[in-house]
């Protein structure tokens, strides 16, 4: 759909490379990247000050030096966990093997490998239980958006509804969903494990407020002027969903689908440690329970770890509008 | 000439909260086929809403529209309509824009081949073949009303309904789609119905220009023939008599018999300076 042209941001960078930058260029470099920079070295020198007069019953709170230590601690642990779990399964193939080359008829069993996360799994968990809380919340919530959007008695009739459930915090739901789930999603052979259901559904409801509201204003303020082409070609309901409404509300939609991946997110954390469903969340509230030295430590990579990817979600998100919606307005921020 | 378009006694009114507003009344109105028409009058008499009517977008109150012998009461693709301000799909390129209508009025009539060629050729009728595949934002204002039209005509209406169509463009771009308007009127014969507040535009273009007296219960004030011979030049035009003497006609319509109550907001901002002023010395 869009052009692939040199985005302009670029521009200044090859000027610079070539030798032949502007004194404009090169202040617009300065304040593209030197601002930036000089924040961050900013806040790591703050950090390492304050962190050093905060004292903890864990010990000093982390600096900057001991969270960058964390991460290649984290990074060496999850080396080790994969160079066990590849001798695990090395050493199960070679006693296959003898047994089978004893007694022909043995039928192998191979079981899987038992060893604790890493921090490196606990983010691809997050990031499926996101996806998928996330992936439901949008399911129910941009149908239901149009269907609101479309009909002022629905919306007067759901808009205290609404209202009343966009503002419960996860923490409340939580509760109530492990009951419900617990007592609904009985099965000797689960697919995915009770904790993953009860974090993914606590993340769909918090999530599916803002693309639901952003779907039915951005459906609801369709030009009356393409409502009329749409009447006077004599569109059909689902041809007038499918050709009008959609597309002149996608740019509301997206922004309601980006809020939404923020909040996902964010609950995620929360919902994975209380209902201790495998993830960062957990990782969080291990390391507290398991108050070591390093947990602060471990806490606080985790932490920027989390802001890291929310923001690469969004990005992503933002990308993912840029190449799909025609009104590239909408996208600039 | 045979009748193609029939208003017989239309009258609207709206339900305001402040009780009922009649916009319309008794507009009476016969339209041979073939017929270019112009709808004039002061901004807010109801020009539109007569537009509407026969284009379906609004029921009438009383009487009604009848076309071919039969009433309307629903849009239609026969009664295609160009709005104000294009009203294109902006996610759309002009070729799909009007494909999207070709698709809707000729589904299994016409084979995929067919179609693609009817969509060109009408883009080609107003002068757009070269920017088939821009979209509306990367295209002038001009040009976008000028594949408006191309998406109407692409309707083959037995009414083209405008509604100031040029409104909202600047003099020489009007100029140029006057004289593409006509030169498609000339080829293809449609019957045309215009709004207009542009004098010179009306008497240039119509067979008949129809006057609307000013609002509430507004209605048709006089229907001035415009015995032009066609094809019309612009240019030559600016010095015949009879040119002049039909525009003369209209401007004295708009502006000695229906001399619209100048300061129209005067009344309002008054009353509400007196309130204020109440107010302050309540």
């Amino acid at each position: 759909m869009s052009s692939i042209t040199m985005p302009g941001w670029i521009e200044p960078y090859l000027s610079v490379v070539k030798g032949e930058a502007s004194r404009a260029q090169v202040a617009q470099l300065l304040r593209q990247i030197g601002l930036p920079v000089l924040g961050l070295l900013t806040f790591i020198f703050l950090w390492h000050i304050a962190a050093q007069r905060i004292d903890t019953s864990l010990g000093k709170f982390p600096g900057p030096s001991d969270v960058s230590q964390q991460v290649s601690t984290l990074y060496a642990e999850h080396k080790a966990g994969r160079a066990k779990e590849k001798a695990f399964y090395q050493r199960q193939e070679v006693r296959i093997e003898d047994r089978v080359a004893a007694d022909p008829d043995y039928v192998p069993v191979r079981r899987d490998y038992t060893g604790s996360p890493t921090f490196f799994d606990q983010i691809i968990t997050s990031l499926i239980t996101v996806m998928c809380g996330f992936l439901v919340a949008s399911v129910i919530a941009i149908p239901l958006g149009i269907v609101i959007g479309l009909s002022t008695s629905v919306h007067a009739a759901t808009n205290p509804l609404i209202q009343l459930f966009k503002p419960v915090s996860p923490l409340a739901w939580l509760p109530l969903v492990t009951m419900v789930v617990s007592a609904v999603y009985v099965s000797d052979d689960p697919m995915v494990a009770k904790s993953f259901v009860v974090s993914m559904i606590t993340v769909s409801l918090c999530s599916l407020w803002p693309t639901l509201i952003n779907t039915s204003v951005g459906v609801t303020s369709v030009s009356q002027d393409l409502v009329n082409v749409s009447r006077v070609l004599r569109l059909g309901w689902a041809e007038h969903v499918r050709k009008i409404v959609i597309p002149s509300a996608l740019p509301m939609i997206f922004t309601g689908l980006r809020l939404s991946l923020g909040i996902a997110w964010m609950v995620l954390i929360a919902a994975e440690m209380l209902a201790q469903n495998p993830g960062l969340g957990k990782f969080v509230w291990d390391e507290f329970q398991n108050g070591s030295s390093q947990s602060l430590g471990r806490i606080m990579v985790a932490v920027l770890t989390i802001g890291l990817i929310g923001f690469l979600l969004d990005r992503t998100m933002l990308g993912l509008q840029r190449w799909l919606v025609w009104d590239k307005q909408s996208a600039q921020r | 000439m045979k009748m193609i378009l029939e208003l017989s006694k239309v009258g609207i009114s709206f339900e305001t909260p402040r009780g009922s507003f009649e916009a319309l009344k008794e507009v009476d109105l016969k339209i041979g086929e073939g017929e270019f028409i112009s709808l004039i009058g002061h901004s807010g008499c109801g020009k539109s809403t007569v537009l509407n009517i026969v284009a379906g977008l609004l029921q009438a109150t009383s009487g009604g529209a009848i076309l071919d012998g039969k009433e309307v009461y629903e849009p239609g693709p026969e009664r295609a309509v160009v709005f104000q301000n294009h009203s294109l799909l902006p996610w759309l390129t002009a070729y799909e824009n009007v494909e999207l209508a070709v698709k809707r009025v000729f589904k299994g009539k016409k084979s995929k081949a067919e179609m693609r060629e009817w969509i060109e050729h009408n883009l080609s009728l107003v002068h757009m073949s070269h920017a088939m595949d821009k979209r509306p934002d990367e295209i002038s204002g001009g040009m976008k009303q000028r594949v408006g039209i191309a998406r109407a005509l692409a309707m083959q209406p037995r009414v083209l309904l405008m509604d100031e169509p040029f409104g909202a463009l600047d003099a020489l771009t009007r100029a140029h789609l006057q004289d593409s308007l006509m030169d498609i009127h000339r080829k293809l014969g449609n019957t045309v119905i215009m709004i207009t507040h542009d004098v010179d535009e009306a008497v240039l273009l119509s067979d008949r220009i129809v006057m609307m007296t000013n609002g509430p219960s507004a209605t048709i004030g006089e229907v001035l023939d415009v015995p032009l011979p066609r094809p019309r030049d612009r240019l030559a035009l600016a010095d015949d008599p009879l040119f002049n003497r039909c525009r003369q006609r209209v401007l004295q319509f708009l502006y000695e018999k229906q001399r619209k109550v100048q300061p129209i907001s005067l009344p309002i901002d008054s009353k509400k300076k007196n309130k204020k002023e109440e107010r302050k010395h309540g």
